[in-house]
């Protein structure tokens, strides 16, 4: 099945939140933010704004009738600062105008003044000083002082990995009307509508019940909307309160850049022990997470870099310890991994140290010590297949890794001017909100009085197809054609309390809690058709929109049966409820079992490094990926290939840059590059991994959002392995993304 | 008022000429299927097509609406995502949705307007050619390998597109609806829109201003140069090639006598910009611009061209090489407008070479750019011109290294020694485009492909390092 969505999109009918009809009267509104990374805010001078014609108001710290405070893990985030700022772009205020370019132009109009203070930028620093966001953890197991002593080689080092900036092409918005009585409707661009609801019932002072949050699909998220979509959304309603008028705030892509977090940049002091045949004994190390000025999701973003800090490998000792560093930057929020992919990226780095130092392929270290059945991770969950290995093999039975090894080596000793290089990535990613009372969900199944069914669920689509998974789990249960099914829209009034679509887990958690409300309709329907054919209800079964009595048709269709059973009074709505079971986390023990299950694969990827302009081409990357059962391989292939491509963009082109003052540098997309057509790879070779996948996942079908773009670390590595064909004595230089200006510099490290 | 054809519609728009196109459409008309991602040209989910008469028959290309002031499309045809509305999906629409390469859908309407244009302009379709098509519109999503599964199922329907038809054909096989046949008359219908200069702002393709100062246009009128036909030619006759200020880069691609003088042109310019971007932005206004890296600017210095400045009174010629005096500072008078670009044809024994480097290759700005045409005789450099750009303040013309070439043997010693010479002549400095030692040994790396492409023969990588 196709995704649902794609007729619309290709016509241009489908909405977004800036393309909802406009109500009358309708003002926007335009952020004033600070321009100063860390300073007292000493005086605000709006008067010239204010007028200005068709500046209707500048909303402030001092308009806010609720509590002033939009943290969700922690509260150590204002919605308008109030005395302090505390990063670059942070908001003051909210310019609403009756047009989006008066409002624009009154904020040229206001002034502040600021009492500057210490601005830090680099975690390390924050460390230091002991700016921290919470305090530190750590996730051990065995002992690696002991272990040290056994260890035939030990390396350390320091690796970092950039930022990355979500570049959703549409960019954050909000759109809010008054209804009656005070309520207030809000269309949003939101991963998480209950967040929107929540914070903006806490700042507007009024109970959840009397915000409703509606979204119909995101242009993008990749994380980027699961928190920070939130203060748009609440600017927006706290405007439409006070001035009972509808307000619509759409982030022009400057402020987007310059006001929402990013993916979290890291900084790593690591220390890796190998015995004489290359087994990982030991490894210890500490995290630096970037965190910028407030919390937002930071703590349970470091907390997967922990979960993933050994990635595929069984290492017995570790000690990993992360601290999350309070800088002055845009609060980091989730991406695409959540943390995972800066973890295996240090592990990744520590490998390839070791392999420098040993001249041994890094390949070598990492297949000698991938995950089997029955090993553990630091955090006490046991890995229960051989899906590594499985994936190792395929490698190369299908995609013969060892031939393209042989190429590349012929290529390289005929070649002067290019060299080619190749990289394996293993992934192994668990499936679950790390903080396990989020994984549950809800779903809502009315089916009409004429047979057709309408789903309301708590998952919001971003393109990731979520709706078309949802939309098959009902036609499988029902036995429907799709069409019979609607998916609604994403709102608060339908299905509350919703955990944000993040984790990977969305399918999953609302396609299971869809799955219960369908099969108890079914049992309903089943015996309703059986008092009707005067059988047993274990007889009925639904087939393609007909009832049959075990393996014979009836005259009796679906509509008809929707019919009877309306006629006689039986209840055709139906609420679904799924928590995942097995499922625990002790947090002061470190120890326990998160994740539902876990997605595991392995890509090659290969590349060919223009050694004399210091650019770079990737020629394939060919992976073994464990999809479970997919439900879906239109859907599924295009989040392999899309993860992949972004995961790679992080590693090779996009580079995040601040100047020391804070300030964003990579501003723009004139500024900030994320790939084009010609950056993706020349092919990408898909294949499944045979495996008997688990129950945990929705229809057998494992979660694909975010494990691909871990594939994307491959990118790095492989550069890296052409740069030494070129470069016999380049040492790796542990720090991510691979910019052409890096490449060159490696190639050249004496430069001029 | 500015008239024009909004997909089936003849329209009028009271607004100044300095209005974007994409927020007429959005806002004023209420299409809501063209999208806004960065209002500077670099995504292309805005991306339309616009229409016009050229030489008797209608021509389209695709520009991003975001930087395009609604002065540029009087009396045009402007196509939509809604103008493409049939009763079935065209074939572009079928092959995205049968290949999944739409998932959010945002950038969508931007990627099947490239490709419908491709459908409707491209006259030898191949892989390389569709995916020209779509290199200025960004996906977030899908990792484009989709997006390309799809353009080749397109590309293979077009070759059997009837090039003495194409219109008919594309209507037939419903790429384009069939009101599309009816716009080549109707465009003549429009109210004549009699260009002449004012006082008024000179906006070329947009392409660099309305990133720079999209609010300020928006409210004023702009005198569009890319208006005025009498500025837009290439000619080439007397030893001298003769461009109008109008000429935008797609034009020299389109352009037989430029391909003739420049046999790599197209590896060169595909290194400009984006399809969208070369269909809009102007030679003249790549060089008033003034930014120390501007592609065209190297490429026509490395040519030792001319410019032709005039104003209402008098005309005057200077060298490209002495129009800069500084960081955005011309050798030009407000009032002055740069009507053609010339330079002297280069012989058989002249080579040519451009290079650059971005951060990503395609659709960036260098971090550094050079150009280089060169007249070798006997082994001798007889003559050479040399420009950079991304090494100091203003584009460059490398004066004491084209000095110390002059007369030279052509051997890797020489360009060895003209590298020190170079390194002496530029000051690039740090920033978002690399660090300094970066940019200094980009130069040399760059200075030296421009010998081992033109002379492979007499220059490898290893003999120079």
């Amino acid at each position: 099945m196709r995704n649902i969505d794609a007729k619309g999109h290709v016509t241009g009918q489908s909405l977004y939140v800036d393309d909802l009809p406009t109500w009358e009267g309708t003002l926007y509104g335009v952020v004033f933010y600070a321009t100063v990374a860390h300073a007292t805010l000493q005086q605000l001078d709006t008067s010239r704004a204010r007028a200005l014609p068709g500046v209707i108001d500048i909303l402030t710290a001092k308009d806010i009738p609720g509590e002033n405070q939009i943290g969700g893990i922690l509260p150590d985030e204002e919605l308008f600062a109030s005395n302090e700022v505390h990063f670059q772009g942070q908001p003051i205020g909210l310019i609403v105008a009756t047009s989006e370019a008066i409002a624009k132009k009154a904020r040229q109009l206001i002034s502040v003044d600021y009492q500057e203070k210490e601005v830090i930028t680099d975690p390390r620093d924050a460390q230091t000083k002991g700016r921290l966001i919470f305090p530190p953890r750590t996730f051990s197991m065995g002992n690696t002082k002991q272990a040290w002593a056994a260890c035939a080689y030990t390396v350390q080092g320091r690796a970092d990995v950039n930022g990355q900036e979500h570049l959703y092409i549409e960019t954050q918005g909000a759109y809010a009307y008054p209804m009656e009585n005070g309520h207030i409707k809000i269309s949003s661009s939101t991963q998480g509508p209950t967040a929107v609801q929540r914070t903006t019932a806490r700042v507007l002072g009024v109970p959840m019940h009397t915000i409703e949050v509606d979204v119909v699909r995101l242009g993008g998220g990749f994380g980027g909307k699961e928190d920070q979509a939130t203060p748009w959304a609440v600017m927006a309603a706290l405007a439409a309160q006070k001035w009972s008028a509808p307000v619509k705030l759409i982030l022009h892509r400057m402020d987007d850049m310059r006001m929402t977090g990013k993916r979290h940049p890291y900084s790593a002091d690591y220390k890796l022990g190998l015995s004489s045949d290359l087994k990982m004994i030991a490894y210890e190390v500490v995290f630096y997470q970037n965190a910028g000025a407030a919390a937002d999701l930071s703590p349970a973003v470091m907390e997967r870099t922990l979960f993933h800090a050994t990635n595929a490998y069984y290492i017995p000792n570790v000690v990993a310890t992360a601290y999350s560093c309070k800088t002055n930057l845009p609060p980091n929020t989730a991406f695409r991994g959540f943390g995972g992919p800066q973890g295996m990226f240090v592990i990744e780095a520590a490998i390839a140290h070791a392999a420098h130092t040993l001249q041994v392929p890094k390949e070598k270290i990492q297949e000698a010590n991938l995950l089997v059945k029955g090993n553990s991770f630091p955090y006490g969950q046991k890995i229960t297949d051989n899906g590594l290995k499985t994936a190792w093999q395929q490698m190369q039975e299908k995609f013969a890794l060892e031939d393209v090894k042989k190429s590349i080596v012929a290529y390289n000793q005929t070649h002067s001017t290019t060299k080619k290089g190749y990289a394996l990535m293993p992934i192994c990613f668990g499936i679950s909100f790390t903080k396990t009372p989020m994984n549950q969900a809800r779903a809502l199944v009315h089916i009409y009085s004429d047979g057709s069914v309408g789903i309301s669920t708590g998952a919001v689509e971003m393109g990731q197809g979520v709706n078309t998974k949802m939309i098959q789990v009902a036609a499988h249960v029902f036995d429907l054609p799709a069409h019979y099914i609607k998916l609604e829209t994403t709102n608060t009034t339908r299905v509350a309390n919703t955990s944000p679509t993040a984790a990977s887990a969305t399918a999953d958690l609302n396609g299971k809690a869809l799955e219960k409300a369908c099969k108890t309709l079914l049992t309903r329907l089943k015996t309703c058709a059986a008092n009707h054919l005067q059988t047993q209800p274990q007889n009925i079964s639904l087939k393609q929109g007909q009832v049959w009595i075990k393996d014979k048709a009836t005259a009796m269709d679906w509509s008809q049966l929707i019919e009877h059973a309306f006629l006689d009074r039986i209840c055709l709505t139906e609420n679904g409820h799924y928590a995942t079971p097995v499922i625990h986390y002790n947090k002061t023990q470190e120890k326990g079992h998160p994740f539902a299950y876990h997605v595991m694969g392995l890509a090659l990827t290969e590349v060919t490094v223009d050694c004399l302009r210091g650019t770079y081409h990737f020629d394939a990357v060919k992976i073994v990926h464990d999809f479970g059962k997919s439900m879906n391989m239109h859907v599924d292939r295009g989040q392999i290939e899309g993860g992949l491509v972004q995961g790679m963009g992080w590693m090779t082109l996009e580079e995040l840059r601040y100047d020391p003052e804070g300030k964003l540098l990579s501003n723009s997309l004139s500024t900030y590059k994320v790939p084009d057509v010609y950056s993706a790879p020349e092919h990408i070779y898909i294949m499944s991994l045979p495996t008997q996948s688990t129950e945990m996942a929705l229809l057998k079908s494992k979660a694909v959002g975010e494990p691909p773009l871990m594939y994307g670390i491959g990118a790095y590595f492989a550069i890296e392995h052409a740069i030494s064909a070129f470069n016999p004595s380049y040492v790796p230089i542990q720090n991510a993304p691979f910019t052409h200006e890096k490449v060159l510099l490696s190639l050249y490290e004496t430069g001029v | 008022m500015i008239a024009f054809i909004l997909n089936n519609s003849e329209v009028q728009l009271n607004k100044p000429g300095g209005y974007l196109l994409v927020d007429a459409i959005r806002y004023h008309f209420k299409l809501k299927g063209t999208k806004l991602g960065c209002r500077e040209g670099d995504c292309g989910a805005c991306t339309v097509l616009i229409g016009q008469h050229e030489n008797g028959e209608v021509h389209y290309k695709q520009a991003t609406s975001c930087l395009t002031p609604i002065a540029n499309i009087a009396g045009k045809h402007v196509v939509t995502i809604e103008g493409l509305a049939m009763q079935e999906l065209s074939p572009v629409q079928q092959a995205l949705v049968e290949e999944s390469g739409t998932q959010c859908g945002f950038c969508t309407p931007g990627f099947v307007m490239s490709l419908s244009n491709y459908s409707l302009s491209e006259t030898h379709p191949s892989a390389a050619k569709a995916k020209t098509a779509i290199d200025g519109n960004i996906c977030r999503c899908t990792g484009y390998k989709s997006i390309e599964r799809a353009a080749s199922h397109i590309t293979k329907l077009l070759e059997n597109k009837d090039a003495n038809n194409s219109m008919e054909w594309l209507i037939e096989h419903k790429f384009i609806p069939a009101w599309f046949s009816s716009i080549p008359k109707r465009l003549k219908q429009l109210p004549q829109h009699q260009h002449t200069l004012t006082n008024a702002i000179v906006v070329g393709g947009g392409t660099d201003l309305y990133v720079q100062q999209p609010d300020k246009l928006e409210e004023t009128p702009v005198n569009p140069l890319s208006q005025l036909s009498e500025l837009n030619y290439i000619k080439a006759d007397n030893n001298v090639c003769r461009l109008g200020a109008a000429v935008t880069v797609s034009n020299l691609l389109e352009s037989e006598t430029f391909n003739q003088l420049f046999p790599t042109l197209w590896p060169h310019l595909k290194l400009v910009s984006s399809t969208p971007i070369r269909n809009m932005a102007t030679l003249a206004g790549n060089l008033v611009n003034a930014s120390p890296i501007g592609d065209l600017t190297a490429f026509l210095m490395a040519l030792d061209a001319h410019i032709v400045l005039s104003d209402s009174a008098k005309t005057k010629t200077i060298p490209l090489k002495q129009f800069y005096k500084g960081y955005k500072q011309l050798d030009k008078l407000d009032r002055e407008l740069i009507t053609e670009i010339f330079f002297t044809l280069p012989d058989k024994d002249t080579h040519f070479n451009f290079e650059k480097i971005s951060k990503r290759i395609h659709l960036d700005i260098a971090s550094v750019n050079t150009a280089i045409s060169i007249r070798v005789a006997d082994n001798i450099i007889t003559q050479v011109h040399l420009s950079a750009g991304g090494i100091g303040p203003t584009p460059a013309y490398l004066s004491n290294t084209v000095k110390y070439l002059t007369g030279k043997v052509l051997a890797p010693a020489t360009i060895k020694a003209a590298n020190n010479v170079l390194q002496n002549e530029i000051s690039p400095i740090s920033d978002v485009r690399g660090q300094e030692t970066y940019k200094r040994l980009l130069v040399r790396q760059l200075f030296y492909a421009h010998f081992i492409t033109l002379f492979p023969k007499t220059f490898t990588l290893p003999q120079l390092i």
